[in-house]
């Protein structure tokens, strides 16, 4: 992974948003003009600059790295030519310059980062164990196994104050405490990998960029807990993910780091992948256990937890993605380096998946304790569109947004959840003046009321209930009363669920009401739609002066609702128009308005 | 992995039992044979439920409602191309349901649907997890991002013109 020897090396970002972007076609022009070079040619994993995807790192020496984006394969000949032969970088392609010989830049979006969790992503290459050997790795565990007990390890993540970064935020220490006390054997060490918050993709650039580190995260907490059993639990839309978490186990196994007695010791841990099959509710950890079990993925009730009786009623510990790639940093820098970073209750860092309507979206790490307001704008550069910002909604659907006016909120546990919203898995999706927030807030119901397994009746029926009030409220059919009944079923379904699938899906209808009540008032008694997203309430029409009859918006229109002669001014017929605004979207005059 | 292979072989009781037998027959494994089963066959043919209940001595209820609960298993064949629309937040915010009526308009297919000429079958997905190539969709297992109502079109008439093989 290192230059060695003075060897140039080209990097070249292979996680899903690059090969989605046309990394892979990058990658095949370079290594085809690099092919009789000296060059060292690799795939890494996220680079963590989704907005420019796809990215091409060149370090021609050990101490820089230059990174470019938006690369397509056009690029490369002057990339290789002008930088990688004469050492001159093109400025107008950079994103990022690093090491002594980099241009000044105007902010960079790694500035106010600390990576803990990322320390390897966008680094190594994600499918060599030597890469991630080379890089410190399974170093931790190999401290443990010969020189700490497993209370040594357990007080070590208790004192670096790491929560869980799942979304509860409960102490790791503290859980792995609770199952090594626990009676039973064997225990089993689970990793939550079902990453089903829509606008999270957190878990997935980890495991596709660094599986190794979640790997030896799982094997210091088996040691601390006395576990010899894992299972990852890994959602089956993340294929890459799954195939280099196969790739990295195999590799695992040969070099004797999995399996029995592990680097000489009696120490033995193995483990397994099981993927998911497209359930949200199985992020929840009783329904996430019976899923593996082979059930339908419903939660129970509890107690017990999991550490008391868990998968096939064994003492169980379940932690995320996320937590267990912090654990090998922990026990190699100590938790005195771990608990500096942060806020007082929130320590060390938080992956953020940065998306929406930003600037520069992408995966960010930050300290605990950061204001939204510093994330949105320094690390995001703020929206992507013209609009003003709007809200960020935290936490996906059992999260809440919070609005522009309390974008110096502190990006912790506490801080967050004081004002409604939650620090959850690290979604963070930004809005601008074009989201309405009723639509919004009917989005995530839909979404929860849809994965709602249905076991206990206010998460089944309760949720049902709310989402066919706001479906009247944005289908123009909202009525004095509506906002009340609202927060009556939201208080009743938070109160009455069994688990936190339930307890949490009222959140963003009432965040969005606590600090958009007036948006809702107006789709009920104006019946008007502000940020003119909700159909029944839009007309579309064409500004006549403007139109230069070019019949564009007329071959698009799915219903045949525009018309109008050549070269002439067109009209649209409201009575079949559908709102669909592709009219809109494709008109180059801009001659399509919507009130 | 539930994977390329849409062979649209008749369902046989060897290649069942190869993959119960493969999974050990094991009750924790009713979901990995399910995936194996449909990742051969494009669904999951009702034959196999039987043929999975009585070699592992679990019910064919039990079997039927695990095989219901989770989105990703279908007791209908597949089309050709397996298109998931995502309907992620971010994508949601960025025009997903303009990209799906276009998917409709140019398929002649909604979400659940197989398109008339049996080349695609769409899905809405909860979230692919690329919210910064908003808005996407995957075919078979490529992702394509940054979509637009127009290049959405483009995308299915290249994957048709391909017939078959994927993108």
């Amino acid at each position: 992974m290192k230059t060695l020897n003075g060897t140039k090396v080209v990097k070249v970002g292979l996680g899903s948003c690059g090969i989605a972007a046309g990394g892979r076609r990058v990658f095949d022009a370079l290594s085809a003009k690099l092919k009789d070079s000296e060059v060292d040619l690799q795939q890494t994993g996220c680079i963590g600059m989704c907005y420019k995807e796809p990215l091409v790192e060149v370090s021609l020496s050990e101490d820089e790295r230059f990174i470019y984006g938006d690369v397509t394969p056009e690029m490369v000949e002057r990339i290789v030519d002008e930088h990688v032969v004469k050492g001159q970088p093109i400025l107008e392609w950079l994103v990022v310059a690093e090491g002594d010989s980099a241009p000044l830049q105007e902010k960079s979006p790694m500035t106010g980062q600390q990576r803990i969790v990322l320390r390897h992503c966008g680094i190594i290459d994600p499918e060599s164990i030597d890469d991630y050997m080379a890089a410190d790795g399974y170093q931790a565990i190999e401290k443990v196994l010969k020189t700490m007990t497993p209370d040594d390890v357990i007080n070590e993540v208790k004192e670096a104050g790491l929560r869980g970064r799942g979304g509860a935020g409960f102490n790791t220490g503290m859980k792995w405490g609770f199952a090594r006390a626990a009676k039973g054997s064997p225990k089993y060490i689970i990793c939550n990998a079902d990453e089903g918050d829509p606008g999270a993709f957190m878990d997935r650039s980890v495991l596709e960029s660094d599986p190794h580190s979640v790997l030896e995260g799982m094997l210091i907490a088996a040691y601390a807990i006395g576990a010899s059993e894992g299972y990852i639990y890994c959602r089956a839309e993340y294929p890459l993910a799954v195939r280099r978490l196969k790739l990295a186990i195999s590799q695992a196994r040969k070099r004797g780091l999995l399996g029995k007695s592990i680097m000489g010791t009696d120490f033995d841990f193995d483990l397994k992948i099981r993927e998911g099959a497209g359930a949200f509710v199985c992020g929840e950890e009783t329904a996430l256990m019976m899923s593996i079990e082979g059930h339908r993925g419903m939660p129970r009730f509890r107690p017990p937890f999991p550490a008391q009786s868990g998968l096939w009623g064994k003492p169980t510990n379940i932690n995320n993605v996320e937590t267990f790639a912090n654990v090998a940093w922990i026990i190699l820098n100590g938790s005195a380096a771990y608990n500096k970073f942060g806020s007082e209750k929130s320590k060390g860092t938080k992956v953020f998946a940065l998306a929406g309507k930003v600037a520069r979206g992408g995966l960010v790490e930050v300290p605990m304790g950061m204001s939204i307001r510093d994330i949105v704008f320094d690390i995001g550069g703020g929206t992507s569109s013209d609009l003003a910002f709007k809200a960020v909604q935290m936490g996906g659907p059992s999260g809440g947004c919070v609005p522009a006016g309390l974008a110096d909120t502190q990006v912790d546990y506490d801080s967050l959840q004081a004002v409604g919203a939650i620090m959850g898995s690290g979604g963070m999706l930004v809005m601008d003046e074009s989201t309405c927030m009723v639509d919004l807030a009917k989005f995530f119901l839909n979404f929860t009321q849809d994965e709602s397994c249905g076991k206990c009746v206010p998460c089944r029926i309760g949720t049902k209930r709310m989402l066919e009030i706001l479906e009247r409220i944005t289908g123009g059919e909202g009525k004095e009363g509506d906002i009340e009944l609202l927060e009556n079923l939201a208080a009743s379904i938070k109160r009455a669920s069994l688990c936190g699938l339930g307890q949490t899906a009222p959140n963003p209808t009432l965040t969005t009401i606590k600090y958009f009540r007036e948006e809702y008032e107006a789709h009920i008694y104006d019946k008007k739609c502000p940020a003119k997203k909700c159909r029944a309430l839009i007309t579309y029409e064409v500004i006549q002066d403007a139109c230069t009859g070019c019949m564009l918006c007329e071959k698009y229109c799915p219903t045949g609702a525009i018309s109008g002669p050549k070269k002439k001014p067109h009209t649209i017929d409201d009575a079949k128009c559908v709102r669909c605004g592709l009219c809109m979207n494709v008109c180059k005059q801009k001659a399509i308005t919507v009130y | 992995m539930v994977t390329q292979t849409r062979a649209r072989e008749t369902p046989s009781f060897s290649v069942i039992d190869a993959i119960v037998h493969k999974h050990n027959a094991e009750r924790g494994a009713v979901i990995p044979i399910l995936q194996e089963v449909q990742a051969t066959y494009g669904y999951i043919p009702p034959i196999a439920i039987d043929r999975i209940a009585k070699i592992t001595g679990i019910t064919n209820g039990e079997i039927y409602g695990t095989a219901t609960f989770y989105n990703m298993f279908r007791l209908e064949p597949l089309g050709e191309n397996l298109v998931k629309v995502c309907h992620g937040t971010a994508c949601h915010l960025a025009g997903a349901e303009r990209i799906s009526e276009s998917i409709a308009i140019e398929v002649g297919a909604r979400a659940g649907e197989t398109s008339p000429d049996g080349k695609f079958t769409i899905e809405q997905v909860a979230c692919l997890g690329c919210c910064s190539s908003a808005p996407a969709l995957m075919i078979n297992e490529e992702i394509h991002g940054h979509l637009t109502p127009e290049s959405v079109r483009k995308v299915l008439k290249k994957c048709k013109r391909k017939d078959g093989d994927g993108v």
